[in-house]
């Protein structure tokens, strides 16, 4: 099969997780993150765990100028490419943002606007290919405007319905668009938050989202049970929202 | 930021304390705030607990990436918190294998080298540290050490079985093994009694690289210390061709026992019961990894059986010197003091550790299973107390009741070893719930 596949953020959490089960099918993989020499460590892990090669560069989501050279250093290197993920993104809890606006900043631009600028230098290629996959990890967040998480979801949910758009725009052109709404989930970057009840494990992600590609569905919920959480959320009258914590 | 709360961390026999457990893919910056570091929680005792209620333990088990992996050589890199059971889930379909195993897959490599654990093949390999060719530790003034038996040898060997107390180990470097098969040919023997456990361990050695005895602790008389004796050595492909090994799924064990479930009379009836349903004498299959290596794994969690009040093992070494009755002797003195036993196992020892703490040496080991009552301590007094008259020792990675009276007196290179940390951590920065209760570290 020699699926060949380019992850943006697979150093850590979800990305790394998604890496291993591609690197576990044998694909041909190429990374693109912000530190080399995790970059090189990832990529020795992943040849490690299966992966029939991977090469890296350079490429950070808050430095537009980097998607280009990048992408294309990937798809030469590639050539044909079956799925770009990208699991890069900035976190930080409502607290957090509302008290630094700097990195209110930064987070609104890196999950929205960078995000979204990367996926179109993405877009423009694999429409060359007329085919491919687009996975982006947008997030549950982005459902419904929520106390906790305002400024992050107000990004994620930006994002989402370009995903969305995109999709109905190019189905019929080859490219399959995957928006992956994850609950929550133990990695690093909700490390210290207190984890609700379906909280979820990266490598369950990695396998829906690895499934959901696979089937070429548009949508991911990850831990399945947040399909249903988030439909309930979403039913949920404004007053109610208002009142309620989450 | 945001602030972690405290919970409950738990050593494998349910003792804990609070502590904040970080977690994170860098160790190295991790590190700056934790005073411990911890892997998968496999250590029976207090030794990945932290020293304070409240104060910040590394968990490591998110970076567990293969830095290299030689195919040729089996030369391994891996971050410190990798597990053993995903490395040999990409090893055994290319046949290489651990060097060295404990009795359980859900250990780290951290974890592997900071108790230098041992495995059932210890006479015949040593301990885990043995094979161990290169460690990259980050210690307490915040540098980042590699060290090896020639750079930084004093390093090298404290950490080795220094039970996480001279700094974080952030990557493990070491050998695997190549093997012929993923399958044992295991043969399994009904013991009379534990001098015959003695002699057949000792005759095993030289024919079969892994070897332990199960032990029936309770039944006395002539026939105290009776069990079975499993030993076994890699199958060829033909063997496996032959009489292919059946698979085996883990179950789980979902609620708490009620402490009562594990009582004299049901762990009596149980150990009888697999005394004598071993017939023949001798029996010989070829069997799968686990069945082997990982008996307990077979039952996720199973040390709920024990219930709330949670359990201890203790686990001696009695020298070689001490001569051929001496497990004998603390099987009696244990029926004596009447603490029932669910498990117990006796192995041999071939050598002693590269570590200064290593716990091996050559002689013979028991571990028990203690379920804690009120009196465990004493217990534990009394059994020290004729383990220090036999020349003998305890293992760190079990021990949850010893002094630092008794460790002190039981080994005396703990001198030598107090002697590195003062070297590389001065300050004790690096110190732990048992480094406290048997170092003197301030709690
Ligand atoms: C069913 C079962 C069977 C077992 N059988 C055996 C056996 O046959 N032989 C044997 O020798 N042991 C055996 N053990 C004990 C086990 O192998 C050891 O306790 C091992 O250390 C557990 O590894 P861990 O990753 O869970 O470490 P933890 O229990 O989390 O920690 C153990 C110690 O290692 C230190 N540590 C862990 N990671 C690091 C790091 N990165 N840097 C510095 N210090 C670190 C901790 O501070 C602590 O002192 C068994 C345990 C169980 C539960």
């Amino acid at each position: 099969m020699n699926e060949k596949v380019i992850v943006f953020g697979a150093t850590r959490g979800m990305g790394r997780a998604l890496a291993r089960a591609y690197a576990a099918r044998g694909a041909s993989l190429y990374l693109l993150g912000r530190n080399e020499a995790e970059l090189a460590r990832s990529a020795a892990d992943l040849v490690a765990r299966g992966a029939r090669d991977c090469g890296y560069v350079r490429c950070d989501l808050e430095d537009a100028r980097d998607f280009a050279p990048a992408l294309d250093a990937a798809f030469s290197a590639l050539g044909q490419v079956d799925v770009v993920a990208v699991t890069a993104g900035l976190f930080a809890t409502q607290e957090e943002l509302e008290k630094d606006r700097s990195l209110a900043v930064r987070v609104l631009q890196a999950d929205f606007t960078q995000t979204v600028l990367f996926c179109e230098e993405v877009k423009d290629r694999l429409l060359g290919q007329r085919r491919g996959a687009l996975v982006v990890f947008s997030s549950v967040a982005g459902e419904r405007g929520r106390k906790p998480v305002v400024l992050y979801g107000a990004a994620k949910a930006g994002l989402s319905r370009y995903l969305e758009g995109l999709d109905h725009r190019h189905r019929a052109d080859g490219l399959l668009v995957v928006a992956v709404k994850p609950g929550f989930v133990r990695t690093s970057m909700t490390e210290g938050l207190e984890p609700p009840p379906f909280a979820g494990e990266p490598d369950e992600v990695a396998r829906d989202v690895v499934r959901a590609v696979e089937r070429g569905l548009p949508e991911v919920y990850s831990p399945w049970p947040w399909r249903y959480v988030m439909g309930v959320i979403r039913a949920l009258p404004r007053a109610v929202m208002r009142r309620v914590k989450f | 930021m945001r602030a972690p709360r405290p919970t409950r961390l738990q050593g494998w026999g349910r003792q804990s304390r609070l502590g904040i457990e970080r977690r994170g893919e860098d160790l190295e910056r991790l590190g700056a705030v934790a005073r411990l570091s911890r892997g998968l929680g496999r250590s029976y005792g207090d030794s990945s607990l932290p020293a304070a209620d409240g104060e910040i333990v590394l968990n490591t088990t998110l970076a567990d990436r293969i830095l290299a992996f030689d195919e040729a050589t089996g030369l391994v890199r891996a971050e410190a918190g990798l597990s053993l059971v995903d490395l040999h889930r990409i090893t055994l379909p290319k046949l290489m294998f651990s060097p060295v195993t404990p009795g359980t897959q859900f250990v780290t490599l951290g974890g592997m080298v900071a108790a230098d654990v041992h495995g059932k093949n210890q006479h015949t390999a040593g301990n885990f540290g043995d094979h161990v060719t290169k460690l990259r530790v980050r210690v307490a003034d915040g540098r980042v050490i590699e060290c090896s038996p020639d750079e930084h040898p004093d390093l090298f060997s404290a950490t080795i079985g220094g039970m996480g107390l001279t700094g974080h180990i952030l990557e493990v470097e070491f050998r695997l093994e190549r093997i012929p098969s993923a399958a044992i040919v295991q043969e399994s023997v009904r013991i009379a009694n534990v001098d015959e456990f003695q002699e057949e361990l000792e005759a095993s050695a030289k024919e079969w690289p892994f070897s332990m005895g199960w032990i029936d602790a309770i039944t006395g008389g002539a026939s105290l210390g009776r069990g079975v004796l499993y030993r076994g050595r890699w199958a060829t492909p033909e063997e496996v061709a032959g009489s292919p090994p059946r698979p085996r799924r883990a179950a789980q064990l979902p609620v708490d026992f009620p402490s009562w479930v594990l009582n004299p009379a049901s762990i009596r009836a149980f150990n009888a019961l697999k005394y004598h349903s071993h017939v023949p004498r001798v029996q010989r299959r070829v069997v799968g990894i686990e069945e082997l290596f990982y008996p307990l794994d077979a039952i996720h969690d199973w040390h709920r059986m024990y219930g709330a009040r949670g359990f201890t093992q203790y686990q001696c070494v009695l020298p070689r010197r001490a001569g051929k009755g001496s497990a004998r002797r603390v099987l009696t003195l244990l029926s004596n003091l009447g603490a029932a036993s669910f498990l117990c196992v006796i192995k041999d020892f071939g050598r002693e550790g590269r570590g200064i703490l290593s716990f091996p040496t050559p002689g013979i080991t028991l571990a028990i299973d203690i379920p804690i009552r009120p009196d465990t301590p004493d217990v534990v007094r009394a059994l020290n107390a004729l383990v220090l008259e036999l020349g003998g020792r305890v293992y760190l990675a079990k021990d949850s009741f010893t002094t630092a009276d008794e460790l002190a007196r039981m080994d005396p290179r703990v001198e030598e070893f107090q002697r590195v940390r003062e070297v590389w951590d001065p300050e004790r920065r690096f110190r732990s719930a048992q480094s406290v209760r048997l170092l003197g570290d301030s709690p």
